[in-house]
């Protein structure tokens, strides 16, 4: 433990003792000291973690073992983290955008009784502890420690406010759909230490690097295929996809940090992380990119007609996550995780600007109930805007070169791939400049009582949503594409040594494409955009999209009834079996036989008199217990 | 030395209160001799560890080649340990619990004790059978003197059931003695008996059957969540936590062992049985609205997994069941707790007339919540260790060729666990608070104190099993050395 990167623990260690104070003093403490607590806590990680990342960008990585954590026959499982340029990175991005929103929460989740603010801030910090864990964890059962934490705590979150029951039974669903998920990944566990004997990053993947793992093509398929089932759990891609979108019933700063800018990421950062296997399993990486992308383009047809504002940012949600799996489909590792992280701000954004938006309006979410919002919420107005011009990839704002760099890669992969996408992302700029233009623009459409309440939010919402702001333009930057600057994508550098597709991977065995291809490519995708986005404001300014859908229109409002397709599909043949097993099966046949035999036993012997009272059990037992009684008389009579 | 004080004090302390008067002396005792045996277990496992101290051996019925020898080895230490921590908390927790003839009641539950520790620490065949006696008799009459109103039904079921395995086991072991070298019932011979192969198929059955009653494994398991339903708590803590373990040690330490060839070449079978019970067992969890039945299904499904991974025969599942009979017993412990608790307070125990606890009892619903995650393996749960252990064994176990098959169809059941275990939560504790649960009051510190013990013990476990898997591993070899099958099968 010489390397000083073993002090990494500290990261997580704040997280974890703010979740022990608020939430053992949640009674006692002043709402004022359980948010600085709470907030305090999570900078003191983000201090750690910026003087992790400097360690790490000059060059020093390492992995801290702490102590065995489960150690059994051959099997050790170290409690390790593993610090290096991936792992620092996402550390930054969960403190650091951790912190905004814990800010954040303290003004609007004010008006909760101290108790409740207590709870919630140390679920927060449980949360932020649990995903630590998750992209610290120097091996897959470490991983999965912080894979199920982060579950819980979303599980906690949404079910918040637990009095309504239809919030608990959102909680549940999530749960329950990302344990589904966790299945596969603890199956693809016992896989690699059925092959390989070991769990930890350094012993397996290295070895598969150079071939002597003991995986065959057969195993790494079936461990990638595997893993990523787990990820469509967490990462809320289709099949598992429906808990996400009812996950807002928490509070929106809740869907801002878990369900938008980090957790949901978690299944991406595994990916990457197991890069070594996916890119030696070509077939796996087909089928993400055509899950990643046919849930983008599902995702994005559902929030076109949604006019709840927390439901079409979910939607977004998933349909971003979907371009991320596809960038992960294509081998481009790195702009997956570009991605994940100019999405955690923009994304973040747009969630507390909404936040921003449903406490102005009295706890109002229908955007048809909204309108000419920009007028009474400069601020908001304003970041919500870029927000929305970053996701659509705006050319200078953060998401253009990040879904330029996805784009890029799909369509060395394959054309039609690039042609999907670029459609997705045309969708992403209707429905969310549809979304902008309904709730900020035109006239106001509430009530009178709502207009006069309608103010700027204090200066702890305004100051996370203007630092956001500011990262969703900048952020970009960090990646800039070869065809413009040469020698910009700083971030390429950054993560080279842990990818290792960027040399030698299958994906780019294609060729790269030439910079004027590029430029056109970009060219076409923007102009397009720009088109639809100017289209859709102008349209919903004027005339807001406020009539019940009707048609095509109804099923994407209905979500292509999916959850009720799961319902009659899964959920009530499971209830309908159970009781049949119970009512059926259970009581009649196995309890009845055996309640047979015993009146049986019980008749014969009144008709045979084998005793006097006419039961046998009592017989018998007195049987047994003066067998008992000899035996111990023996005891004591021996000589 | 370690291991006869396990048996006497609880015996003789049980054989005392009989003659106690007053309830509440009776009360304080009980407790008094349970914390006793609690330290006696823990010096065992520190400061006393040494050989000496841990095993006795004396002549008991010479004549018949059987001596009383008990001993304690790493599984029986987990065992010893578990049934000596779980004493203390069942009292404590039901402290407030009224019962008629109380000093019967308090006499029963420490001979039941002491007939426990002495299944868990005989290595003499004869004397396994006398302790396992020894154990149930008093739970029949707690369960029929004390229980609910159809206990009298109940509990000749649960009856008839143990005993037509105890008479089963018994046969196994009169004709495995018939075939020990030195006519003897010590386990080393009974290791080494010399049994015709053909026979071994048949007693393979009568020892499994006898066990699988016990553990309860399908389709023999209906007399349980009868029988949880009907006993008083207290009992009910007793026949779930520690007394399905009767049967788990059983399977470990004279099935596997004994009979090494009739069960390699039945462990399909079994397994097939144990999965069947868990999906089984975990579906109809879902649709129980009584907390006890929900909680006696959760259990039957948790305890097939052991069995599907005694079968799969290898050392690191080994060490998961022994770490996960410690983990099932403190959990579902807790979880009883709970439900006397509700059910003391609501007098019911049917989720659907219960809801919005959260509101009035925050406490309670900290623990539930807690004891509810390690009872669906939660990572940094105590659970999750046993679990992943397991799991892991069944799936890189070698004398099945379904390793993978059978991974997956028990692994449902972890999905499964979250569906019942989460909606149970939700529908006793959370939404709107109705006429029933308005009234709530929260834990009271003999309450506070038993739950904190469990949770204390649920994230120990949890977060650092090292010291709990240390002991399983030199017993685990043990084992796995003479169920060597492939070793026998050449010899």
């Amino acid at each position: 433990m010489n390397n000083v990167l073993h002090l990494a623990y500290l990261v997580p260690l704040f997280p974890l003792l703010g979740f022990l104070i608020n939430g053992l003093g949640r009674k006692s403490m002043s709402k004022s000291l359980i948010g600085i607590v709470g907030s305090g806590a999570i900078l003191a990680s983000f201090i750690v973690s910026v003087w992790i990342f400097m360690q790490v960008k000059g060059g020093n990585t390492f992995t801290a073992e702490y102590f065995n954590f489960i150690s059994a026959d051959k099997l050790t499982i170290p409690f390790a983290f593993k610090i290096d340029q991936l792992s620092s990175l996402f550390l930054l991005i969960i403190t650091g955008v951790g912190f905004l929103i814990h800010v954040y929460s303290t003004s609007y989740m004010h008006e909760e009784k101290r108790e409740h603010f207590g709870r919630y801030f140390a679920y927060l910090n449980l949360f932020v502890f649990s995903m630590l864990l998750l992209v610290m964890g120097g091996n897959y059962v470490i991983m999965f420690i912080g894979w199920e934490g982060v579950g819980l705590c979303s599980y906690l979150l949404i079910g918040f406010w637990f009095k309504k029951p239809e919030y608990n039974k959102a909680a549940n669903k999530a749960f329950i759909m990302n344990r589904i998920g966790d299945l596969a990944f603890l199956i693809a566990v016992f896989w690699l230490i059925w092959k390989t004997g070991s769990v930890s990053y350094d012993t397996i993947l290295p070895a598969v690097k150079e071939g002597t793992s003991g995986l065959n093509n057969t195993d790494i398929l079936v461990i990638t295929l595997l893993l990523f089932v787990g990820a469509t759990g967490k990462s809320a891609q289709i099949p598992l996809y429906t808990w996400l979108p009812d996950a807002m019933a928490g509070p929106t700063p809740v869907s801002a940090l878990i369900h938008a800018a980090t957790m949901v990421t978690a299944g991406i950062y595994m990916i990457v992380r197991s890069n070594v296997l996916y890119s030696l399993s070509p077939v796996t990486l087909n089928v993400i990119a055509i899950v990643g992308l046919a849930t983008a383009l599902l995702a994005a047809t559902i929030a076109l007609k949604q006019n709840d504002i927390k439901k079409v940012l979910a939607y977004s949600t998933v349909s971003q996550l979907g371009y991320m799996f596809l960038a992960l489909g294509t081998g481009s590792y790195i702009a997956a995780v570009f991605h994940v992280m100019t999405h955690a701000f923009f994304k973040a954004l747009l969630f507390l600007g909404s936040g921003s938006v449903i406490h102005a309006m009295g706890g109002e979410q229908d955007i048809r109930k909204m309108g000419g919002l920009a007028k009474y919420m400069k601020i908001t107005n304003i970041t919500f805007l870029i927000g929305c011009l970053a996701i659509a990839g705006i050319p200078g704002l953060s998401g253009f070169f990040s879904k330029d760099e996805i784009l890029a890669g799909a369509f060395m992969k394959s054309p039609i791939l690039y042609g999907i996408g670029l459609f997705t992302a045309l969708l992403t700029a209707f429905y969310m400049f549809r979304l902008y233009a309904t709730t900020f623009k035109g006239s106001f459409r509430g009530t009178h009582e709502q207009e006069h309440h309608l103010h700027e939010s204090p200066a702890a919402i305004t100051f996370p949503l203007i630092v956001l702001a500011i990262l969703s333009i900048v952020g970009g930057y960090v990646g800039v594409p070869e065809f413009i600057m040469h020698g910009a994508h700083s971030l390429n550098d950054f993560l080279a040594p842990v990818i290792v597709s960027v040399d030698h991977g299958a994906a780019h065995a294609a060729g790269h494409l030439s910079h004027s291809e590029e430029w056109m490519l970009t060219g076409i995708s923007t102009a397009l955009i720009v088109i639809v986005v100017v289209f859709a404001w102008t349209r919903f300014s004027k005339k807001p999209d406020t009539a019940e859908p009707t048609g095509f229109g109804k099923i994407l409002a209905n979500k292509w009834y999916v959850d009720e397709f799961y319902d009659a599909a899964v959920v009530r043949p499971l209830n309908k079996l159970g009781d049949f097993l119970d009512n059926m099966l259970e009581k009649p046949v196995i309890d009845g036989l055996v309640n047979g035999v015993g009146k049986l036993v019980n008749y014969s012997s009144r008709q045979l008199r084998l005793l006097q009272s006419g039961q046998v059990g009592s017989y018998v037992l007195l049987m047994v217990i003066s067998m008992l009684l000899i035996f111990a008389l023996q005891f004591f009579l021996r000589k | 030395m370690i291991a006869v004080l396990l048996i006497l004090i609880p015996l003789l302390t049980g054989l005392a209160a009989f003659f106690f008067r007053n309830e509440k002396a009776a009360r304080s005792w009980a407790l008094f001799s349970s914390v006793l045996t609690l330290a006696v277990s823990i010096l065992g496992l520190t400061v006393l560890k040494q050989a000496k101290y841990l095993s006795h051996q004396c002549e008991w019925m010479q004549g018949l080649g059987s001596s009383f020898s008990v001993g304690l080895d790493g599984m029986g230490q987990i065992l010893c340990l578990l049934t000596a921590v779980s004493y203390p908390i069942i009292f404590l927790s039901t402290w407030h619990s009224n019962y008629k003839k109380a000093n019967n009641f308090f006499a029963l539950m420490l001979l039941a004790q002491a007939g426990l520790m002495g299944v868990f620490l005989a290595m003499d065949a004869l004397l396994f059978y006398f302790f396992w006696e020894l154990a149930l008799i008093p739970v029949y009459f707690l369960c029929s003197q004390w229980g609910g109103e159809r206990r009298i039904q109940v509990t000749f079921k649960f009856f008839i059931y143990t005993f037509v395995g105890s008479v089963l086991m018994l046969i196994g072991i009169l004709f495995v003695y018939t075939h020990t070298a030195d006519h003897s019932f010590a386990i080393g011979s009974f290791y080494k008996a010399n049994l015709p192969l053909g026979s071994q198929h048949w007693l393979f059955w009568l020892f499994f059957v006898a066990f699988a009653i016990k553990m309860p494994i399908f389709p023999l398991h209906t007399w349980q969540p009868d029988a949880y339903e009907q006993s008083p708590t207290a009992t009910t803590m007793v026949l779930s936590g520690i007394m399905v373990k009767m049967g788990v040690l059983g399977l470990l330490r004279w099935l596997l062992p004994v009979l090494p060839i009739a069960s390699y070449s039945y462990g399909d079978t079994v397994s097939r049985l144990a999965i069947i019970g868990m999906i089984y067992a975990s579906i109809i969890a879902i649709r129980q609205d009584d907390i006890k039945r929900l909680i006696a299904y959760s259990s039957i499904a948790h305890i097939g997994l052991m069995c599907l991974t005694i079968f799969s025969e290898n050392k690191i599942g080994f060490q998961g069941v022994m770490v996960q009979m410690f983990n099932h017993g403190v959990n579902i412990i807790g979880l009883w707790i709970m439900v006397e608790l509700i059910e003391r307070q609501f007098g019911t125990r049917k989720m659907s007339e219960l809801g919005g606890l959260a509101q009035k009892a925050p406490a309670m619903v900290i623990f539930f919540v807690i004891i509810s995650l390690a009872n669906i393996a939660l990572p940094l749960t105590n659970a999750f260790v046993g679990e992943f252990l397991m799991f892991t064994g069944v799936f890189t176990s070698t004398v099945t060729k379904y390793n993978i098959l059978f991974t997956v169809l028990a692994g449902l059941c972890i999905i499964l666990a979250a569906v019942y275990t989460l909606n149970m939560i939700r529908k006793i504790f959370f939404g709107e608070a109705n006429t029933l649960t308005a009234t709530a009051t929260d834990l009271r510190l003999n309450e506070k104190i038993a739950l904190g013990a469990i949770v204390a013990l649920i994230i120990w476990m949890g977060v650092y099993p090292k010291p709990m898997l240390d002991l399983t591993n030199e017993i685990s070899d043990s084992i796995l050395k003479i169920t060597d099958v492939q070793h026998l099968l050449k010899k």
